[in-house]
């Protein structure tokens, strides 16, 4: 096979199976931090009791994402030696601060927060759950910058220099705040940390319902879930309007990768949403296309003359295969609008004071805990395939970029190592979650005790 | 911009230094692992170690950021000229992260057993890898003019860099077993003393070969002297590192062993300089500090951040091992 395409298979591997857990880490770190505040303003022992249960689950998931992480810091070298070459001047330096200012100061404060509660104070113990939901927020951004940067350029100049003889171009830091606020940088992290939340805040909220259905715990899941309820509809809400915003920016600035996400071929005005259908790459056009008129037009621009470039304007070897982007980007508005139809109705049972009745509901909160998981990984193949065929857009083309070096059979070795440890360790942590939930929180009066 | 070169050859080794330093006697712990006889006591290893482990390995992820920053030419070079060796690193990473975590959430001793194994293997197979990939280096590999790594696997595996690997394992043993006889009450703190004496042998055994076939590398490049001196160095701490372990100071032969390692480290960093990637085929490809670093702006960018970011680095790393202070008990079972 041919090594851009196992290359690519490889990063898509990955990086996926990283993504699985860092969202669920962010969400519930704050959620954690959220409990220790309220125990901590009025040392209700049940708040106490949800910090320490779902600070078991996050220590379970959180080293996955470690262990999946150490991969993703050495990818780009190994597999990508002409993209590292390419934007090393730029890239490298978002990554060596994610390392100085996020990673140290997650690892260390997680140290007290997953085994020394009883060497530090409530305060500092409160402190520490503080700065760990931080530090894995603020590794999302630096990593969210780098790439940014390849999704929209800024702050650079390319140099054409000659290494031993061989032309050599790469791009050159002229600007580094433009570099790191570049176009795309702060719609894009704003909705990757609300899509993060998300995770977190449904996994609490549909766990917690799928334990009070099997009757276990039921009183502290039923705490659990009344704490999550109001988070869920706040967050869900903000990571569709940023999400909607962070549309605007790719209709400026990578209108191909936009004409793919909804499937438009010709440019028009009054440009329709496409509901469903089945982008056709080499007829261009799409079958069994259900549109809603001006739609995007009107989301785009805000009026219904609106015009939007049709993938025929882009050379055909410019075009991002249409039909993934276009499936992973409407899959996730689909999974947004389905979670925020679960949490209003929640929001409303709730109102009503009962949310805790309604089997069919538990039930549906359950079977939505891997609908964000979904979400947020259907939304990375649409930014990223939908930036194909370039690496970085406009600039570099992802064949350009693979290491040279590196033999086919080497990567699906490594592919295949790949997915044998990431089914394994998948698998664990299922069986240990299960294990976690079947055991249940402390009780109540342990928890008591220690505080007297 | 030369003196900013330099300045971030110098950054990026420090930046190995630590990692060797600290995530070294943590991987050390690694290799004793099954050596201990009793569970109990295999538990007190992994809680010895609990809190710190994964701070000291980001010294090796910000060392990787750092390399891909300042040199992208070498981070590109090297990692996927080293592809296979470097897919067997985070094979390893990976199962001794996850074990050390996992290993006593169920009771069951198969499972218990099989991340025992899981934490030793994962802990020695990259210290072995680590010590290999700095003797190819010190021995130079195959390039093309743009950098890229036409050798081939198996000459990575030549005696050189396979004794170097050897150096590795039993350097980090001896750290190791030194931190634990610091870091653990009783018994086995004595029984890791005499484990960390053997070690020293070993260290030496391992050592003196690889440095007499090494000389010529040592002596390869225009800073022989300081080279040389490192090397000498190593030797006479290395002595003071065991004089205080006979004497039952554990902390004293730590720093010793600590100091050791940065010696070692840097005696390999002034052979090498300016080169980062000496190339053996046509040594004017070589990668240099000076032909393939990022430029002036960038370097500049990064050392604000370094200065901002390595005083809260150091303080976090003092905070966690001040709460962390006790000695770890090893419970009977
Ligand atoms: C729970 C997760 C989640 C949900 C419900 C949504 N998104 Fe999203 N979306 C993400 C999680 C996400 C993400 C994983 O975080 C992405 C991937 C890359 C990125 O920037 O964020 C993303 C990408 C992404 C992009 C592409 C960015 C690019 O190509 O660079 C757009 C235009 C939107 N989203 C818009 C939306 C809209 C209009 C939504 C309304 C329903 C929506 N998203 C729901
Ligand atoms: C948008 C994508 C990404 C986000 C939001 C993200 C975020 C995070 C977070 C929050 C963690 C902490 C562990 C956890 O919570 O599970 C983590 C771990 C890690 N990530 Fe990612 N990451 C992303 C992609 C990447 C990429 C592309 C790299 C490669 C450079 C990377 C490298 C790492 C590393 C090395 C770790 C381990 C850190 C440690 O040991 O503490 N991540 N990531
Ligand atoms: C965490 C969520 C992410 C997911 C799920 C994701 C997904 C993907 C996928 C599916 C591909 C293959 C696309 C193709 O070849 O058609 C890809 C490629 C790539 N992504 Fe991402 N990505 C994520 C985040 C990132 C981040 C944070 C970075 C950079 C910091 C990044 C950099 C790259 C690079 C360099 C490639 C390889 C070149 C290419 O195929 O375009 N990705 N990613």
């Amino acid at each position: 096979m041919d090594a851009v395409l196992l290359a690519r298979m490889q990063f898509a591997l990955t990086i996926m199976f990283h993504y699985i857990f860092p969202p669920l880490t962010i969400g519930l770190g704050w959620m954690i931090f959220m409990y220790n505040t309220r125990y901590q303003e009025n040392d209700n022992p049940v708040f106490q009791q949800l910090a320490r249960f779902w600070t078991k689950v996050f220590a379970i998931s959180f080293i996955i994402g470690v262990a999946s992480g150490i991969t993703m810091e050495f990818q780009f070298g190994t597999n990508w030696a002409g993209y590292s070459r390419f934007v090393g001047d730029i890239f490298g330096a978002p990554l060596a601060a994610e390392g100085v200012f996020a990673f140290f100061l997650e690892s260390s404060f997680l140290g007290i927060l997953l085994y020394g509660r009883k060497r530090v104070s409530q305060k500092m113990y409160w402190f520490s759950s503080l700065m760990v939901a931080l530090g894995a927020t603020m590794s999302a951004f630096w990593i969210v910058v780098a790439n940014s940067w390849q999704q929209t350029p800024a702050g650079f100049e390319i140099v054409t220099e000659m290494v031993n003889g061989v032309e050599v171009q790469k791009a050159v830091l002229t600007n580094f705040w433009e570099a790191v606020f570049n176009p795309s940088t702060l719609p894009r992290y704003s909705h990757v940390v609300t899509g993060a939340l998300t995770v977190g805040v449904f996994f609490i909220l549909g766990t917690s319902a799928w334990q009070v259905v099997k009757g276990r715990h039921t009183e502290f899941f039923r705490a659990s879930m009344r704490t999550a309820i109001i988070p869920c509809f706040m967050v869900i809400m903000l990571t569709m309007i940023v999400g909607h915003k962070h549309g605007h920016q790719v209709a400026e600035t990578q209108p191909a990768k936009l004409a793919a996400f909804e499937g438009i071929w010709e440019t028009q005005t009054a440009a329709p949403l496409m509901l469903f259908g089945l982008p056709d790459q080499k007829n261009e056009k799409n079958h069994f296309a259900v549109k809603i008129p001006g739609m995007v037009s009107l989301f785009i621009g805000g009026r219904f003359d609106t015009e939007v470039t049709g993938l025929k304007d882009f050379a055909p070897e410019d075009r991002p295969p249409v039909a993934i982007s276009f499936w992973s980007f409407h899959l996730m508005f689909y999974m947004g609008m389905w979670m925020a139809f679960i949490a209003f109705i929640g929001v409303i049972f709730w109102l009503n004071k009962k949310l805790l009745d309604h089997k069919l509901y538990l039930r549906l909160c359950a079977f939505t805990v891997p609908i964000p998981f979904l979400a947020n990984e259907v939304g990375w193949v649409a930014a990223e395939v939908g930036r194909q065929p370039w690496v970085v857009y406009d600039l570099l083309r992802t064949r350009d970029a693979v290491s040279l070096s590196v033999p086919a059979g080497q990567i699906l070795a490594s592919i295949i190592m790949f997915s044998l440890i990431y089914a394994l360790l998948f698998g664990l942590w299922i069986y240990l979650l299960k294990r976690q939930f079947a055991k249940g929180p402390e009780p109540l009066e342990t928890i008591e005790v220690e505080a007297n | 911009m030369e003196t900013l070169q330099i300045i971030w050859f110098f950054l990026v080794g420090i930046l190995v230094i630590g990692y060797a330093i600290l995530d070294g006697f943590d991987l050390g712990v690694g290799f004793w692992h099954l050596f201990a006889k009793k569970k109990g006591e295999r538990t007190a290893f992994i809680h010895s170690i609990e809190p710190f482990w994964d701070g000291n390995e980001v010294w090796l992820l910000t060392a990787g950021g750092a390399l891909f920053a300042a040199f992208p030419p070498v981070y590109a070079t090297v990692f996927s000229g080293l592809y296979l060796a470097m897919m067997l690193v985070l094979l390893g990473l990976i199962f001794r992260a996850v074990a050390i975590e996992f290993r006593d959430k169920v009771e069951d001793p198969r499972w218990v057993k099989a991340w025992d194994f899981a934490f030793a293997f994962g802990s020695v197979l990259p210290t072995i890898l680590y010590g290999v990939a700095i003797g190819n280096l010190l021995k130079g590999l195959e390039l093309n003019p743009i950098g890229d790594y036409t050798g081939g696997f198996f000459a990575l595996l030549n005696p050189f860099a396979l004794f170097c690997g050897l150096v590795g394992l039993t350097m980090f043993a001896y750290h190791g077993a030194l931190y634990l006889s610091m870091k653990l009450e009783g018994e086995m703190a004595a029984t890791a003393g005499k484990w960390a004496g053997k070690a020293w042998y070993a260290f030496l055994f391992a050592l003196m070969p690889t440095l007499l076939y090494g000389v010529k590398f040592l002596m390869n490049g225009d800073y022989k002297a300081l080279s040389m001196t490192f090397v000498v160095l190593t030797l006479v701490v290395n002595v003071v590192s065991r004089a205080f372990n006979k004497k039952g100071n554990p902390l004293g032969a730590f720093l010793a062993s600590s100091v050791t390692i940065a010696c070692l480290m840097l005696a390999v960093a002034f052979a090498l300089f300016p080169n980062m990637v000496p190339c053996v085929n046509e040594p004017e490809w070589s990668l240099t500090v000076f032909n393939s670093s990022s430029s002036t702006r960038t370097l500049a960018w990064m050392l604000g951040i370094a200065l901002v970011g390595m005083p809260l680095v150091l303080g976090y790393t003092w905070f966690i091992h001040r709460v962390f202070k006790d000695k770890v008990q090893v419970k009977e079972d």
